[in-house]
């Protein structure tokens, strides 16, 4: 089994650098054996993480910056996401599976986050997201 | 007919509207709104539509993308019409079943199912 393998990057919002980011932990996820199902669900899970902070946590942040960190190893993969802006609260996030908001067309990163990774954890203020993915949840 | 957008192939099955997605992913921001006002120029002059989106190829799709079907939906409704989704792949389906989109949505197994139940 190879080491763990660590990665960081420095995100500003190119579509390009979060392929990059996106890339870079399905190779090392790849490496340690992860399979299908666990790679659809870390890539899924990281779009809405690294999105959300780009796009909705700096948003009022010029020139923000995301900061990436990640590790991966034979057992688990963790995802560090840092955005530059004031925060948020994640329970205030109105549920989208109630009926009254299935029409409501923004909304969902956070519960699919929550569905798809085995930890999800945002500490305070809420500008600092903290994902684990175990490899025992999927393939 | 035939209009084809970059990243959409959209053609006619008798009175339906069908509309193929051509990439795997779809993720990228920018190209989620260029779909939406594609499709939605493509409804604008339509009355009472009959829409059926087929994700052969999807492999992966973000919850923005997700918004985009749910403004397509609306808009679809608000015409009289009808929307039908196909062809979605068994880990596609399983988004659209945790966000409990599938309530929302009339989903077919396969294109021929769902332009039978639009016919």
């Amino acid at each position: 089994m190879p080491a763990r393998i660590e990665g960081h990057a420095i995100l500003r919002g190119p579509r390009a650098e979060i392929d990059a980011s996106q890339t870079a932990v399905e190779q090392a996820m790849a490496q340690h054996g992860y399979g299908r199902e666990a790679l659809f669900a870390v890539r899924l899970a990281l779009e809405e993480a690294l999105v959300n902070a780009i796009r909705h946590g700096n948003r009022h942040v010029p020139d923000g910056q995301v900061d990436f960190r990640w590790s991966v190893d034979g057992d688990e993969a963790r995802f560090d996401v840092r955005d530059q802006g004031e925060g948020f609260d994640p329970d205030a996030v109105p549920d989208p599976t109630d009926d009254d908001n299935l029409e409501i067309p923004s909304g969902r990163g956070i519960m699919l986050m929550k569905a798809y990774m085995s930890e999800v954890e945002y500490r305070d203020p809420g500008n600092h997201l903290a994902m684990v993915y175990r490899k025992s949840k999927g393939a | 007919m035939a209009n084809d957008s970059s990243r959409l192939r959209i053609s006619a099955v008798n009175d339906v509207v069908r509309i193929d997605f051509v990439d795997r992913d779809i993720l990228d921001e920018a190209t989620i709104r260029q779909i939406g006002q594609d499709i939605q120029r493509k409804l604008e002059p339509m009355t009472a539509p009959k829409v059926l989106m087929c994700f052969g190829v999807v492999e992966h799709l973000s919850s923005a993308a997700l918004g985009t079907l749910i403004t397509v939906n609306s808009l679809v409704k608000k015409k009289g019409g009808t929307l039908r989704l196909a062809e979605i792949r068994p880990e596609i389906l399983e988004v659209f079943y945790i966000t409990k989109l599938n309530k929302h949505f009339s989903i077919d197994e396969s294109a021929e199912a769902a332009l039978k139940a639009l016919a």
